[in-house]
């Protein structure tokens, strides 16, 4: 099961217009992975983690995801996807709970598994008050919670720790690991190199629209990261 | 197909929950629509048979800039918390979002023509209140309503999207609105169906077109 690749992404290419965001990208993500994707502001992370989500069509390429070939198969491949983006996702004048009942109609799960993730997100005492009241460590809490509301085997996340403190981070990333402790298959973007590290078991530096270097995190040091980071910029030439 | 029904309800449940709590879209339509049909009233001034002839075309002036603002926030909402995303991530067919928003759309429309309706009988002094008429007032609706969604996706990406869909949509629902005006001028005048039961018949036949051709663009109108 572990050895079994579950994102499979070949030559990959995007364009809007003239702008071409990704070229030729090859990507790779086995079971059970939890993959952090670094790299500089137009780099292609969010619009790679979008293909993956079925919201962007790619240009050219495959795209194979849990045996489903993208984007013929997206209804189906939606239900084993659970994504977190930039922005919440989340209705502000709907309680929490509001929120996930009306996902989880969409999704067809019932009111306990609802019950089960207020109770994994921490926010059974906050779960009938409006959205809007919430902080925003408490929202990307419960961004998280709708994500993984259907029990999806793979969690995309776009820049989760975004607009964070440093307490409302540090509780995410509790939430993130326990996620992923459940044998999901993470890719993360981010740009803080050792919270991501602390997080993945594989870093992989995108740049100019592919994937510059690839690194397990294993025992790598807050400046064996740093240094990983600048080479791969600058031999993929992003820097 | 009972999991695709139970989806549009969840939509077109979350919109009214949100509406009823913020109550953004509908005071704005209804205070609107109230005003235009007040302000037509004292402005035109009309005799009985000016009245009869003007009055449906006031009336459905009033629905149909009402409804505009109704559709401009409908999915605006959707896209600027980033929840349109939401609703595309979701394991159910696309369609579906257009029909909870369509029939969101459309049952907002109706309970602001439910209060306007009364107040346009007591100014106008035409009775509203026949089946017929009624029915031509829902079928006006279903139609501008598809193809108002349909649009509104469409411009909802755009910087200028509040001025893009009233120029998209109006040449657009140009068939609905004079058929809509002829039938309701019809009922108005007393005048024998079926002199004017073919504008009926348009209106009938826009709503099914347009409803299909929604369901089938409406994937490719979401794509970036």
């Amino acid at each position: 099961m572990e050895n079994k690749t579950v994102i499979q992404v070949n030559n990959l290419e995007k364009r809007y217009g003239p702008l071409t965001v990704l070229q030729g990208l090859d990507f790779e993500v086995k079971a059970g992975e939890f993959v952090a994707l670094l790299g500089p502001n137009g780099a292609g992370k969010t619009t790679l983690l979008r293909i993956l989500a079925t919201l962007s069509r790619p240009t050219s390429g495959q795209v194979r995801i849990a045996s489903c070939q993208l984007p013929q198969a997206g209804t189906a491949l939606r239900a084993h996807l659970g994504v977190v983006s930039h922005q919440p996702l989340l209705y502000g004048d709907l309680t929490g709970e509001e929120n996930l009942r009306f996902y989880g109609k969409l999704y067809s799960i019932g009111k306990e598994r609802i019950q089960e993730v207020l109770a994994l997100i921490g926010l059974v005492n906050r779960k009938d008050d409006l959205v809007r009241t919430y902080s925003r460590g408490m929202q990307q809490r419960l961004t998280i919670g709708r994500a993984i509301l259907h029990n999806p085997s793979i969690l995309l996340l776009d820049e989760p720790h975004s607009g964070l403190d440093q307490e409302a981070g540090e509780t995410l990333d509790l939430v993130l690991r326990e996620v992923a402790l459940e044998g999901r298959t993470v890719v993360m973007t981010s740009h803080d190199l050792v919270r991501a590290a602390g997080l993945a078991s594989r870093v992989d530096l995108l740049s100019r629209g592919r994937i510059a270097a690839s690194t397990s995190t294993g025992d790598m040091g807050p400046n064996e990261l740093v240094a990983f980071y600048r080479a791969g910029l600058r031999d993929g030439g992003g820097a | 197909m009972r999991s695709y029904f139970k989806a549009v309800g969840a939509v077109i449940w979350k919109d009214f929950r949100a509406e009823w709590r913020s109550r953004e879209n509908l005071s704005a339509m209804l205070v609107f629509a109230l005003l235009v049909i007040l302000i037509f009233n004292f402005a035109l001034e009309l005799d009985l048979d000016t009245r009869a002839s003007l009055s449906a075309g006031v009336l459905w002036t009033t629905f149909i800039f009402a409804g505009t603002i109704g559709l401009n926030r409908s999915l605006a909402v959707e896209k600027d918390r980033g929840c349109l995303d939401g609703l595309l991530l979701a394991p159910v067919d696309r369609s579906v979002i257009y029909f909870g928003k369509a029939v969101g759309n459309l049952l907002f429309m109706v309970v602001v023509e439910a209060i306007v309706l009364p107040v346009f009988s007591f100014l106008y002094g035409f009775n509203v209140f026949q089946p017929g008429f009624l029915g031509v007032v829902i079928l006006g609706s279903i139609g501008y309503t598809a193809v108002g969604t349909l649009l509104s996706t469409m411009v909802v990406q755009a910087r200028t999207r509040d001025i893009l869909l009233p120029i998209l949509l109006f040449p657009l629902t140009l068939p609905v609105v004079i058929a809509a005006v002829k039938a309701s001028q019809g009922f108005f005048q007393n005048t024998p169906l079926a002199e004017f039961s073919v504008w009926i018949n348009i209106l009938v036949a826009y709503d099914l077109v347009f409803i299909a051709v929604a369901m089938m663009v409406f994937d490719y109108v979401l794509e970036d």
